[in-house]
């Protein structure tokens, strides 16, 4: 029980993962990817597109996200996101979509520096899955 | 009094709106199921994303130049009432008493001689405003193509309200909607959105977080993140007070058609059995009279 701590992701609809046996996180925070273990200082980051790793007693996962924001605390870690999706069901068709749209976005040319910079972002991490 | 054929033809009419709203209790009934759940499941989510902003005002060093959707633009003179309401009627005093709520908000508004506009969510809204505050209304949006309330639409909405307030439309935000408490009873709220409305809720824990990248960029991205998800979640709220409002409006409808049945039967008897009487009466007498 020593190096566990526990962590939640909520999106919008619903609590979509409980864990409470995690030994590190991974999480692609705006200014690079943080690794989080137990008794880390409290923190509050945001994400950009890119894949949360967990590491934990019963097993490793990944998750692809757009955005999100983590909170650390108390050895709590929240991850609020609107999107998320489990690598493990992560097919070609619907990875194929995402891709789509992130690079339609990409393209368009009337959006902020920011946004373009966040859509390129999701085309690389993407296309990196296959 | 009304003949015989007509009462039965009441009869038959009664008893058939009686179907029809039983019908719709229970479609209600099943529909307020998952609403409650998904509005249930929804709270995490704004509660989460309401302690952070908690945490992260409470952190910030220069309230000066707090972002503005936070400490609000320094004036009150543009207000602008986000007014949820439902597509489908049918569900008791569900809208009317938002309708209501929102009305006495408005002539407060409008008595100190502040500017009023209005986007209506849910055309039955729509509907009832429009006759007296028709200028004001600047935007109706309705979701009746959308089963369920996402945040898909939610985030349209608060996207629609950030571009209105960085555009100098407005100072202050509120939203109007039903809190579901329960099946009989929702509370119709109205909660300021812009300026974030924190008083009172002072964090109890003074413990300081580290922040990458800095409080105002947090902030600045978040607080827009914070308009849709309050939106998304009065739709939530909304959604299921509508369904409850409906179950218990259907119920009542389905017992008064109940008693209505009850009475007209009676009536039908009565006067069947008045009807055959006379005759008796006629074949008497005119036996009798032989």
């Amino acid at each position: 029980m020593s190096e566990e701590f526990k962590v939640e992701i909520v999106n919008p609809e619903k609590s979509f993962l409980v864990k409470d046996d995690v030994t590190e996180v991974v999480v692609p925070a705006f200014e690079g990817e943080m690794g989080i273990l137990k008794d880390h200082i409290s923190i509050i980051s945001f994400l950009k597109p890119g894949i949360i790793k967990i590491l934990s007693r019963s097993g490793n996962e990944n998750y692809y996200v757009e955005d999100g924001i983590v909170e650390f605390k108390n050895n709590n870690l929240s991850i609020l996101t609107s999107t998320i999706v489990n690598l493990a069901d992560m097919d070609k068709s619907k990875q194929q979509i995402l891709l789509k749209e992130a690079e339609e976005e990409a393209n368009k040319t009337d959006i902020s520096d920011q946004s373009k910079y966040l859509a390129d972002q999701k085309v690389e991490v993407l296309k990196t899955l296959n | 009094m009304a003949s015989l054929d007509d009462l039965k033809k009441r009869i038959a009419s009664v008893k058939s709106t009686q179907k029809i709203t039983k019908a719709m209790k229970m479609v209600a009934a099943a529909k307020l199921r998952r609403a409650q759940e998904s509005a249930e499941k929804g709270r995490p989510y704004s509660e989460k994303m309401n302690n952070v902003i908690l945490n992260l005002s409470n952190g910030i060093s220069d309230k000066e130049n707090a972002p503005k959707l936070l400490s609000g633009t320094g004036q009150e003179k543009n207000h602008l009432c986000v007014v949820m309401t439902s597509d489908r009627g049918l569900c008791g005093g569900f809208n009317s008493n938002i309708i209501k709520k929102a009305k006495s908000y408005f002539v407060k508004i409008l008595d100190e001689g502040k500017e009023l506009k209005i986007i209506t969510v849910g055309s039955k809204g729509n509907d009832q405003l429009k006759r007296v505050y028709g200028n004001k209304i600047i935007e109706n949006i309705s979701f009746k193509e959308s089963k369920n309330a996402n945040y898909f639409d939610a985030d349209k909405v608060g996207k629609m309200v950030i571009e209105k307030f960085e555009a100098g439309e407005f100072d202050v935000c509120t939203i109007f909607y039903n809190q579901f408490k329960n099946v009989i009873t929702q509370i119709p709220q109205a909660q300021q959105i812009i300026p974030l409305n924190n008083e009172g809720e002072k964090n109890s824990s003074d413990e300081s977080y580290e922040f990458e990248p800095d409080e105002d960029e947090i902030l600045n991205n978040l607080l827009p993140k914070n308009i849709s998800t309050q939106i998304f979640k009065a739709m939530l709220e909304n959604s299921a007070s509508e369904q409850g409002s409906r179950m218990s409006a259907m119920d009542n409808a389905t017992r008064n058609a109940g008693e209505m049945v009850d009475k007209l039967t009676i009536e039908y008897n009565r006067s069947r059995q008045a009807a055959i009487t006379k005759e008796l009466i006629e074949i008497i007498s005119g036996a009798e009279s032989l």
